[in-house]
């Protein structure tokens, strides 16, 4: 358990570090000369370095330790930093990430060995012509102080033992002294918490908010003036603890904008094209929940600009701009939400391109073009399937683009806007909310119920009294309708919407709650309004999800529930808001995600007009003009990203229909899948959506190939069967990887018995690495009683466990009957020999903390013993 | 970590627990360990559009769950004018829900030999909403199966 906590720790201060480590290179290639960036850097791959070697990641240890080399290089001035040094970095990072990426999902380090690389960084490593560093190479890693250490004596940081190195984020004095410059501000007052135990704060305050709404509104009806001056305490006492617990899980968005800078250089150097990042307001606070929604859809937007936006430099020299283009990030608060503000200076969006190819998408009918406004015309963007690009690279275009990007802020409540002017640039708006969890709400009453309607989604309130007042609900042919400042505003009832009975309570006034639901307003007539509160969402069971016109529920001040309106579902309910963006809100809806909607790819293929994958399944999508498909061994291929990818007509594989048709298209359509870094192509005819639906009414598949059909979207579907078609074509063992990767195919059950914790710990860690069930026990007492109580395949047995020792607990073992045979084996230290007596009985003795030889030894005997219980089955069998 | 008990004592798997109740003349139980508490009738908010199977939304300090009628459920009579239901409450991988009962019974210790799978001639909507039977002294308790009764695809 303890290594465990100290793999996760290293992958959390890991990949902080990392992402720290991108910014700081893309600074260090301006400021070259800046020793205490440099000095940082070190710094961050050295204690990388150092903790690989301490948890026995051998291969992350040696990508690191190479890179290290250059920069001990560089830092010792024996070498200058150039452009195609900081990008083999940069890669080495890129590789680092990955490894922790594997070793966060399974355990262990992934098969890739990074060759490539490694060849060429020792390649750059050796080119310096000074002996030292590439001497060190070949050092092992107890000796990273001397390996590091060059012969000149300013590097006191490499003088660090690596255990020191391991914990210690914060920069050590000494190397601050060394930069001379300023040091960074992580002080040793900061703790990690993990994030489920703000979640779970949270929600206690939430629950204390409503306990405080409720005595608030009981002591208003009490006389006793101690009571109601201690309520009133509890309130303000609720009110600052609620603000400072909402503050624990603020983080600055500067954490998300931390990797642009590396995004945008990339991006620009592999486009020819010279960009200029500025962000201003990188210290605004966003909840967590927040900053994590908005990661994917800010960096969506920011390549997009690059990509889309800002021109090559001879265009922009030709329109009379700096060759440098600029983009800008901004945030700041502004009434409760935060603004985000990206813009670039690049050649914006032409409202007629855009037309013109929505039109051709089928998005818009030609006349209706004709008639939408500039405005409207450039949110077009937003449309699913819509991408402008001329030519389809392959950092945008994936036709995932801006929809999604709108679908998730709209998913946490923002808002997306976008202004753009011809040949000035583009800006793009993002509005969210501060926090998700509690949120100031309307309570009104209708039909004799009551409910809240969100702030966010208010504009205003009108009351219409008497006679007059109900003659300014006017109707078109039959539709109710409100003038409201020159302008028509279209009017629902909402206790008509849900089905209420209508109360009119004596009161001769309409009240009209004016409400925006995306873009768009309508006014909803309800019967009272009462106050504001701050409500605690909370969601509502799964048998009402199929509701669209509430957003959740919450415990009012009675200690009551009150359900929450979900403006845009009342609005569709009662028809004010149109129906064609229905398909629109099916996605919107599923901010309270659950397991049975997914994201599915739509697209044809052959005589199949509506075939679905799992968009998680799907790498990219691709179009390929003709001109680059190749022919290699009877196949159709591409160049993709330095790599071959096979191309597979998908329709050969449905029905036997080989019109080959998809593989005469020009561009061809193509869906690239990944594993690893095995890809593979399938030709379709065309892509047509990616929706997120909930799958319903299954059907056994009608064809080879298919796993079944379902309703998406309103339309019968029918569901790839991935597995199927790519084994088919050739791509046999591809999905092996995945399942050998996340557990071993042995995974036997071994008793641990060790007395010392960390040795248990440590071992422990290392057969659950290997796949296997681990029951742990500290004494021979123990251990007999855990054999009692688990079917244990394998013992391994230190000799010194307390009690008795290892001999002990092994000839207790074979004299109880269903442990007699029980393989064990015996655990040495360093030194040690395995018991004169016992090694006749113990099937095997290792050292216990040498991983590989105990893991071969564990394989070994758990295989022996799978044999025999296949032998002994057999022979059970053979006496029936 | 997974754990598989090996001496399986007979003495503690041959009877299980499980609480009882009344859905007009049809008894039933749920195993105590899927209950988390038994109450009495409490004020409920009515869910607008709701299935009819949703009675409503009750505050359990704190937690809002859903209440759901089981005479509906089971395609039953509806309950008589003053007739106050029971609310039994039972955990689900989606928290809390609340099934409306006629009456709360013992809680009573069964044994494992007495169990047998639903009979073939019970109706459908009984058959689909019970893993077997209990056939105790003078009665046979119907064993709910709670997952299928809350399954969200039977509410839309």
């Amino acid at each position: 358990m303890e290594d465990q906590e100290i793999i996760k720790e290293f992958l959390i201060e890991s990949s902080e570090n990392l992402a720290r480590l991108d910014q700081e290179m893309v600074e260090l290639e301006q400021r070259p000369k800046d020793a205490s960036l440099l000095a940082s850097i070190f710094r961050t791959i050295h204690t990388i370095k150092g903790t690989c070697g301490f948890l026995g990641f051998g291969k992350l240890e040696k990508i690191t330790h190479v890179g290290e080399n250059i920069l001990s290089q560089v830092r010792n001035g024996e070498r200058d930093l150039n452009p195609r040094l900081v990008s083999l970095i940069l890669r080495m990072v890129d590789a680092v990430k990955f490894e922790l990426a594997a070793i966060e999902e399974s355990g262990a380090e992934s098969a890739d060995e990074h060759r490539e690389l490694r060849d060429r960084l020792e390649a750059a490593c050796g080119e310096s012509g000074t002996e030292a560093p590439a001497a060190a190479a070949a050092v092992v890693e107890e000796e990273v102080a001397v390996a590091v250490a060059p012969p000149v004596p300013v590097a006191i940081a490499a003088a660090e033992p690596p255990r020191a190195v391991e914990k210690s984020a914060a920069p050590a004095p000494a190397e601050a002294e060394s930069s001379g410059a300023k040091t960074s501000s992580v002080a040793d007052s900061n703790i990690r918490v993990d994030v489920s135990q703000l979640d779970k704060l949270m929600n206690l305050v939430g629950e204390l908010v409503l306990a405080r709404n409720q005595i608030l509104q009981f002591s208003a009806r009490q006389e006793n003036a101690a009571f109601n001056a201690t309520s009133q305490r509890l309130n303000l006492i609720t009110t600052q603890l609620q603000e400072g617990v909402m503050k624990t899980r603020m983080q600055p968005i500067g954490v998300v904008w931390n990797k642009l800078p590396r995004v945008v250089r990339d991006l620009a150097t592999s486009c020819g094209k010279q960009i200029q990042l500025e962000m201003d307001g990188a210290e605004t606070e966003l909840d967590k929940s927040i900053i994590e929604a908005i990661k994917d859809p800010l960096t969506h937007i920011v390549r997009n600009c690059c990509d889309h936006g800002i021109e090559r430099p001879e265009v922009r020299v030709g329109a009379g701009k700096a060759a440098q283009g600029r983009l800008v990030l901004r945030a700041f608060h502004e009434g409760g939400q935060v603004n985000i503000e990206i813009s670039d200076d690049g050649a914006g969006i032409n409202p007629e391109k855009v037309k013109k190819k929505a039109v051709q998408k089928g998005l818009l009918r030609p006349e209706q073009a004709e008639r939408i406004t500039e405005r409207e015309a450039i949110n077009l963007i937003f449309q699913p399937g819509f991408s402008t690009a001329e030519q389809v690279t392959n950092i945008s275009g994936r036709g995932v683009g801006m929809d999604v990007v709108k679908t998730n802020i709209e998913k946490i409540g923002g808002t997306v806007d976008l202004a753009s002017r011809n040949g000035q640039g583009t800006t793009v708006k993002i509005k969210i909310p501060l926090t998700l969890a509690i949120i100031p709400g309307l309570v009104v009453m209708s039909g004799g119920e009551r409910f809240v309607i969100p702030q966010v989604s208010l504009l205003e309130l009108v009351r219409l009294e008497g006679e007059a007042g109900r003659k300014m609900i006017e109707r078109i042919h039959g539709t109710p309708v409100y003038r409201r400042r020159g302008s028509l505003l279209p009017i629902a009832y909402l206790n008509e919407a849900l089905q209420l009975p209508f109360d009119p309570g004596g009161r001769d006034v309409i009240n009209i709650v004016v409400l925006q639901a995306e873009d768009r307003q309508f006014g909803l007539v309800v019967d009272s309004i009462n106050d504001t509160q701050e409500i605690v969402v909370k969601p509502l069971g799964k048998q009402l999800k199929g509701l669209t016109s509430y957003a959740g529920a919450t415990i009012m001040g009675d200690g009551k529930v009150a359900l929450i309106l979900d403006v845009l579902g009342v609005g569709l309910k009662s028809g004010v808001l149109s129906e064609s963006r229905e398909s629109h809100r099916g996605e919107h809806k599923v901010a309270d995600s659950n397991t049975d909607r997914q994201t599915l790819l739509l697209f044809r293929s052959g005589k199949f007009e509506r075939l679905a994958v799992p968009l998680s399944l799907v790498a990219r999508l691709e179009e390929f003009p003709r001109s680059e498909v190749e022919r290699a061994s009877g196949q159709d291929v591409v160049q993709y990203r330095g790599q071959i990818l096979p191309l597979v007509p998908l329709e050969n594989f449905l029905g036997g229909y080989g019109s080959g048709l998809a593989a005469e298209r020009d561009p061809v359509q193509v869906i690239v899948f990944s594993n690893g870094d095995r890809r593979i192509g399938l030709l379709v005819d065309q892509i047509l959506d990616i929706v997120e639906d909930v799958v319903v009414a299954r059907q056994k598949a009608s064809a080879a190939g298919l796993l079944g059909s379902a309703v998406v979207g309103g339309k019968v579907t029918d569901f790839l069967d991935l597995h199927a078609v790519i084994e088919q074509c050739g791509g046999g063992g591809w999905f092996q990887k995945d399942s050998s990767a996340a557990g071993q195919p042995s995974g036997s059950t071994v008793l641990l018995a060790e007395t010392s914790q960390f040795a248990r710990g440590l071992v422990k860690h290392y057969l659950e690495m290997g796949g296997h069930r681990v029951v742990e026990a500290s004494s021979v007492t123990d251990a007999v009683d855990k054999l009692s109580r688990h079917r244990i395949d394998i013992a391994a047995v230190s000799l010194d466990l307390q009690g008795g020792g290892g001999a002990e607990l092994l000839s207790r073992m074979r004299s109880h009957p269903t442990t007699a045979d029980t393989p064990a084996i015996a655990l040495t230290e360093e030194g040690q020999e395995a018991d004169a007596g016992s090694p006749r009985k113990f099937a095997d003795a290792q050292g216990k903390f040498d991983r590989e030889a105990m893991l071969r030894s564990v394989e070994r005997l758990a295989s022996a013993l799978a044999e025999r219980q296949v032998a002994q089955q057999q022979t059970a069998g053979s006496r029936r | 970590m997974n754990e598989q008990p090996s001496g399986i004592s007979p003495a503690e798997n041959a009877t299980r627990q499980y609480a009882t109740f009344y859905v007009k003349d049809l008894f039933f139980g749920i195993e105590v360990l899927e209950v988390q508490e038994v109450l009495r009738y409490q004020e409920m908010t009515r869910v607008p559009l709701a299935p009819q199977l949703v009675e409503g939304l009750i505050n359990l300090r704190g937690q809002i769950v859903t209440a759901i009628d089981m005479r509906r459920r089971l395609k039953l009579a509806p309950r008589e004018g003053a007739e106050t239901p029971m609310n039994m409450v039972v955990r689900s991988d989606d928290g809390a829900v609340s099934l409306l009962v006629d009456e709360i019974g013992d809680v009573l210790s069964v044994r494992r030999d007495d169990y047998e799978p639903a009979p073939e001639n019970a109706s459908r909507d009984l058959r689909e909403t019970i893993t077997g039977v209990y056939k105790l002294e003078g009665k046979l308790m119907l064993v709910l199966d709670t997952e299928r009764v809350l399954q969200a695809h039977d509410y839309v």
